[in-house]
């Protein structure tokens, strides 16, 4: 039996309605394009201890699933539970801090005006972490835990890198101690070199604090690296979660093949013309009927077009969005990547 | 042999400061692109890869300006060519692509206008040929519905439409040489895969050259044969883009190498490179890696070292470079 998961979602919506006219309200029927779905029915559970990755393309609502967790936004529907028990929809004090955030930009998230330590003081106090003795004490291990120094303390944002800014980031949203980190594209603004170290640590955190984080991203190369589950999404909804190695040897959505055929490889070897996905993706102001994805999946047949599949268990732990998910050929690179894993191995 | 396409000889760019010394950001900078080559420019955030794309497309920004060197194109030296003259040449010969469409567009002109304005100035064309050409080549990059769309503002499109707008913007004069900074850094991963391809398929069709920008090496891979890897404002190692990821010779491309994730070897560690760039104001005399490499000895901070040919077509900017992954696993 497994643990109950820290987090969990069931048919969570959130619509935005565009402002408009009373004219233009009045001369539109009802189904006028003027609400969006950010988010339409999401179910996902975080795990104990696991780096749970989220990805899809832009416009797919990772981000508003990301705000809605950490509190930033409340659902228009939908339950959302933190060990098991509902979480309320305008959390205390002690509820918001269990669950932080890392945003993507280190240069925006950082209050510039601020120092390192006066940040890092700020927090300790209101959330009453520590006695006032122990501040300065506390911020010195948080800033090594992140691998910054003590020197850093007095130093302010701009007099920092983009990876050491992140680094800030990472310490100030843990000086709370949450046991949920929801990190939104954090390394997407860094150089190369740089996002293997914030990456890194990421990976000691999850082992060190026993702290569970949702990853949201976009580079597959990453995900593929850091994470232990993967979450796709599309169109506001989950269409594909498996653990990590099960997705990418044996996706079973079309639109999970065609992000990861689309992904750039390091081997030219491995470069894959097959499937190359046409369009983009539709507007959630209009939502095509039936699969959300028919309109550009290569095995859309009619009975797509005519239903809405929910999320259904394919195998232990890996569930889909395709009701033609059991018929899928083999996929090609994902066998061409087992058989390079069996090789190493 | 024929003359290259494009020839940068000891290109310095940099803030000319009268009283002191001038801040030098791009060192002594040489490299040739042949017709119908596929060049990448690889670089980390202030390596200078961007400010070389925009010395050659006479596009610097102020201040910033051109110290000493040359930049041959077809033959004619741009350094220092009167502005009317060098502007005749964008659009028709050399054109450029940025990574923001959505900045670079006129947000307050229909895109095929925008599109329609390069072939009238440049081409002779009539107001209504011109249209034709913008919709035709709206077509070409595979933009769904191009006479409907030729009508639309920059901000009724999405950001994958807008790239492709500014590729049709770009090769609508037929240039010999496309200039590309970063253009699928701000696309979803489906997206950057379909412009990519369109890139390429129009380039090998027009038989233009590409000089790619980027900072995923990933990328490089798929889109370039060449490779240049900047460090620094110096180039530290060229060569064919398969040779250079097989066998790197330069402690700082196989320090890239190892950073970054492969999607193919996902169980492989991530190793990144210690320490940060060198601050442009503070830069070390010698080899400007030497501070964060493992290999380094002591003559590498004395001199910037010579440029050496480690193979046919592949060269490094390391003093140890013939000797030193020897033994080492690739």
């Amino acid at each position: 039996m497994m643990d109950a998961p820290v987090l969990r979602v069931a048919a969570i919506t959130k619509s935005y309605h565009l402002q408009t006219s009373l004219a233009s309200r009045l001369s539109r029927n009802e189904n006028g394009h003027t609400s969006l779905r950010a988010l339409d029915g999401v179910d996902l559970q975080l795990n104990k201890g696991e780096i749970l990755a989220l990805v899809g393309e832009s416009g797919s609502g990772k981000s508003t699933l990301a705000k809605i967790l950490v509190g930033g936004t409340t659902p228009t529907s939908g339950e959302l539970e933190y060990h098991g028990e509902p979480m309320p929809a305008h959390r205390d004090k002690d509820a918001s801090r269990r669950i932080q955030m890392v945003f993507q930009d280190p240069y925006s998230s950082l209050n510039p005006r601020i120092s390192v330590g006066a940040m890092l003081k700020e927090l300790l106090l209101l959330h009453k972490i520590v006695p006032r003795g122990e501040v300065r004490a506390e911020s010195v291990r948080l800033l090594n835990l992140v691998g910054l120094e003590e020197d850093a303390l007095q130093a302010y944002p701009s007099q920092f890198s983009g990876g050491q800014r992140q680094r800030i980031a990472i310490a100030r949203a843990l000086a709370v101690r949450p046991d949920i980190l929801i990190a939104d594209e954090p390394v997407s603004a860094l150089d190369v070199s740089v996002q293997a170290t914030i990456l890194d640590l990421f990976a000691s955190l999850q082992r060190e604090l026993g702290l569970s984080i949702l990853f949201v991203a976009h580079n597959l190369a990453v995900v593929q690296h850091l994470s232990q589950r993967v979450a796709v999404m599309y169109l506001g909804r989950i269409v594909e979660v498996a653990e990590t190695s099960e997705l990418f040897s044996n996706p079973r959505h079309p639109y999970t093949r065609a992000l990861i055929d689309s992904i750039p490889r390091m081997t030219a070897e491995s470069v894959n013309e097959e499937f190359v996905l046409e369009g983009e993706p539709p507007s959630p102001f209009n939502v095509p009927a039936g699969c959300r994805f028919n309109p550009r999946c290569p095995y859309a047949k009619d009975v797509c077009r005519a239903t809405d599949p929910g999320l259904e268990p394919v195998a232990a732990g890996h569930q889909s969005a395709c009701i033609r998910a059991a018929e899928l050929p083999d996929h090609s690179i994902a066998l061409s990547i087992s058989a390079t894993r069996k090789a190493t191995a | 042999m024929t003359q290259p396409l494009l020839s940068v000889k000891s290109l310095t760019i940099g803030v000319r400061r009268p009283k002191g010394v001038d801040t030098i950001i791009v060192d002594d900078l040489s490299f040739e692109i042949q017709r119908g080559e596929r060049f990448g420019i690889v670089g980390e955030s202030g390596s200078g890869k961007s400010l070389t794309l925009r010395a050659i497309a006479d596009l610097l920004p102020a201040g910033v300006e051109i110290l000493t060197g040359s930049i041959r194109y077809d033959g004619v030296e741009l350094v220092g060519m009167p502005t009317p003259a060098r502007r005749r040449l964008m659009g028709p010969e050399i054109a450029m692509i940025f990574q923001e469409p959505m900045t670079a567009l006129n947000p307050v002109i229909r895109v095929g206008e925008q599109i329609a304005e390069g072939p009238r100035r440049y081409l002779g064309l009539s107001k209504r040929d011109a249209m034709k050409l913008a919709i035709e080549m709206m077509a070409k990059t595979g933009i769904p519905d191009p006479v409907r769309r030729a009508r639309a503002y920059p901000h009724e499109l999405s950001g994958g439409l807008r790239q492709r707008i500014m590729i049709a913007m770009a090769l609508s004069c037929g240039p010999k040489l496309l200039l590309c900074d970063e253009p699928t850094t701000a696309l979803d991963v489906t997206v950057q895969h379909q412009v990519l391809r369109v890139l390429e398929q129009l380039c090998a069709d027009s038989g233009a050259s590409l000089a790619f920008v980027t900072h995923d090496l990933a990328v490089v891979n798929q889109t370039c044969s060449d490779l240049a890897v900047m460090y620094a404002g110096h180039i530290v190692e060229s060569g064919r883009v398969k040779d250079v990821f097989r066998d790197p010779r330069h402690p700082y491309t196989k320090g890239l190498l190892d950073s970054a994730p492969d999607f193919d070897q996902p169980e492989r560690e991530l190793v990144p490179i210690p320490g940060f760039p060198p601050n442009l104001a503070a830069r070390p005399s010698g080899c400007p890696f030497a501070p964060r490499c493992a290999f380094a000895v002591e003559a590498c901070t004395v001199a910037m070292p010579p440029t050496v040919v480690v193979a046919p077509g592949h060269a490094a900017a390391c003093i140890e470079s013939q000797s030193i992954f020897e033994g080492v696993a690739a």
